[in-house]
């Protein structure tokens, strides 16, 4: 569970927010709303430990971030604005990289097996320069596939995702909620998942 | 551990196999550097052979302030680095790997391709001996110093110079003990003690330069 | 009675307590330029094998003294800064760099002036001399890389990791340096100092302490600007006489 209680972050001399408190159960997914600039994004990188908050404290399982520090990250996955793609590297390449990173040994199949489901057929060896934006994204969220992480936080995941890749995407959020794993993310594309409430959060 | 630091590492390898220009770029650089000081001071062989350590060491040096600004920054702008802070394992481990690789692309072909040089400078096959082993033990740290600089300017404007302001005089022992060695060849003294100086610094490098250069990391990507 | 230092390191109340003592710490630093200068031209003996020149080391010798203890100082205050996250004493360690810097410039200007009568050199690779230099780089960097950050506290903390690196390796850097030198058994500045002369220890003792009381009312002045600066949003700031006239 994460607990997140009266939260205050800054960029520079700007007050993004402050006095924010909220918790996340499992099971559960949390939409971070408002307009540009209100702080969203900075409040996802708080929630990574990037960022230290001006005041407040972030909780996982009862015990603060800073002092789980690589455990934590353990449990955790986070998809930025940016897609953390390599373009000298092939898209198989890039997720078995990524995923051995987050301390997962993830041999060729289970990688070919993750990126076709992300509708990536055929290009799972191509260079990722050669690659759209939108399949771009699409090998970035296959790390979602490959990962036991239970807390996804997932900044603007649709970007560039067309029709299909949305569906897919509330086709995998649906699966690890299911699984009691936790979401909490931004976007300014409705993302529907049946059967589940979503819990809302404004930053103003 | 060990896996991260093997995983990085090869990472980092493939990635400048596929990236050769740089590569090559930079011992190109040194090649040039170093061959430009006799039309610079003139082809009389006994002064360029005094010379020849100090040239190939600070030309060693400035070519590595060249490729450190890479080490972290297109990991930076592609999101990459971003991924990296959230090992579950240390962070100072990867860095060790990032530090370890790139010495493999930009220092080793700089030692690798020293006695060439050497012999444009007339050096004796003993101080060339000495001059590779202390460029073998220098080297590295020159990376991993200068790690901890391309960390703290990472993103920044102008971030090359900057780096190399910061970097440099941090960088003068090596230099000095790492020259001294060849010279002691010449003078009759001791170069194990110099050499000796040099592992010295290496040791003290890989243990305290990763856990530096993961704070800066911390602060840069804040 | 118990003095509660955490209320001074408060930018808020620091910045009256600062702006109370300059004018104090300023004036002795005055008094004691002036005594220490006349003791030291018109007092002080020439000095048997050096005439007239060897003056100057009423200036040289304490800006070398200032310059690297105000290094370590500012490594101090960047440490402290980096591990309680305290903004004051990350803004003490950039209003030491500049006056560390100026002193390590003196320090060197001195020295070269010094240099030219005795060896007839402005520069001699002098071990000292040329760990003074060494100093005043590192001092640039931190300078530099304090002002090429935007975020005023990520430069804080990145400056302040600097500071620190530099100051595990001045000893590294030194000795290396030293060692340097007697390889190549380049002339070394020796102090005739046994045998000084009373009146010329008082000039030193005197202008040590002059650059002292120098140094903290210049910082201090400097802190106050650096809270004025960053805190300019805050309300304490516009309430503030001087701000608001």
């Amino acid at each position: 569970m994460l607990e997140v209680s009266n939260l205050a972050c800054s960029r520079g001399d700007h007050r993004l927010f402050s006095g924010l408190s909220f918790a996340l159960h499992p099971g559960q997914i949390m939409q971070v709303q408002g307009a540009n600039g209100s702080g969203k994004t900075s409040l996802l990188r708080t929630l990574c430990g990037f960022m230290m908050p001006d005041e407040g404290e972030i909780a996982w399982r009862g015990e603060r971030i800073r002092d789980l520090d690589e455990e934590y990250y353990a449990e955790m996955l986070y998809l930025g604005h940016l897609n953390a793609i390599k373009d000298e590297l092939s898209a198989l390449e890039n997720l078995r990289i990524s995923a051995g990173l987050s301390g997962i040994d993830l041999d060729e199949k289970e990688a070919l097996a993750a990126l076709r489901r992300m509708g990536l057929r055929g290009r799972e060896r191509l260079p990722a320069k050669v690659l759209s934006q939108g399949q771009r994204r699409r090998v970035a969220l296959a790390r979602l596939l490959t990962s036991d992480a239970g807390l996804w936080i997932l900044d603007e995941p649709l970007t560039a995702l067309d029709v299909g890749a949305v569906a897919l995407m509330q086709e995998l959020v649906a699966e690890h909620l299911a699984r009691q794993g936790m979401v909490i993310f931004t976007t300014h594309q409705p993302l529907q998942v049946a059967g589940v409430e979503m819990c809302s959060l404004s930053l103003s | 551990m060990l896996d991260l630091l093997v995983l990085v590492i090869r990472r980092d390898l493939v990635l400048a196999m596929r990236r050769r220009a740089d590569v090559l770029t930079t011992l190109i650089f040194f090649v040039m550097v170093v061959s430009l000081f006799p039309l610079g001071v003139g082809p009389e062989m006994g002064m360029l052979r005094k010379m020849a350590p100090g040239v190939l060491w600070v030309a060693a040096l400035l070519s590595s302030m060249l490729s450190l600004g890479r080490l972290f920054s297109t990991d930076y702008l592609d999101g990459t680095l971003e991924q990296m802070m959230l090992v579950p394992q240390s962070l100072s481990m990867l860095v060790l790997g990032k530090m370890a690789a790139h010495w493999m692309v930009s220092g080793l072909p700089l030692v690798l391709m020293a006695p060439v040089l050497g012999l444009q400078f007339d050096m004796q096959a003993q101080a060339l001996g000495v001059l590779i082993l202390g460029l073998l033990l220098g080297t590295p740290v020159l990376s991993m110093i200068g790690a901890i600089g391309a960390a703290l300017t990472l993103g920044l404007r102008g971030g090359g110079v900057l780096l190399s302001l910061l970097v440099l005089p941090l960088c003068i022992p090596v230099l000095i003990f790492g020259t001294g060695a060849v010279e002691a060849v010449s003078t009759g003294l001791s170069v194990t003690s110099h050499l000796s100086l040099l592992g010295a610094m290496l040791v003290f490098a890989l243990v305290s330069t990763p856990w530096v250069t993961a704070q800066a990391l911390r602060i840069s990507m804040e | 009675m118990a003095i509660n230092w955490f209320k001074y390191s408060a930018p808020t109340t620091f910045y009256g307590l600062a702006g109370k003592l300059i004018p104090w710490f300023a004036l002795s630093a005055a008094i004691l330029f002036v005594v220490g200068l006349y003791i030291g031209f018109a007092v002080a003996p020439a000095d048997a094998q050096q005439g007239e020149f060897y003056r100057i080391i009423f200036i040289h010798v304490p800006s070398s003294i200032l310059s690297m203890f105000l290094y370590l100082i500012m490594a101090g205050y960047a440490a402290l800064g980096l591990i309680f996250n305290t903004r004051l004493s990350a803004m003490m360690a950039t209003a030491i760099a500049p006056t560390g810097a100026l002193f390590a410039f003196i320090s060197l200007w001195t020295g070269a002036l010094w240099g030219k009568p005795m060896w007839g050199a402005w520069w001699v690779w002098d071990a000292r001399l040329t760990s003074e230099l060494i100093l005043l780089f590192l001092y640039l960097g931190f300078i530099a890389l304090h002002a090429s950050i935007d975020d005023p506290r990520r430069a804080d903390r990145a400056s302040a990791l600097l500071a620190i690196v530099g100051s595990v390796n001045v000893p590294i850097i030194y000795f290396s340096v030293k060692w340097w030198n007697t390889l190549h058994q380049g002339s070394t500045i020796k102090f005739t100092g046994t045998s000084m002369h009373v009146a010329m220890q008082q000039a030193m003792f005197t202008m040590l302490v002059a650059c002292w009381l120098y140094a903290i009312a210049v910082v201090l002045a400097r802190v106050r600007s650096i809270i004025l600066e960053r805190e300019r949003n805050t309300v304490w700031i516009s309430e503030l006489s001087e701000v608001r006239s």
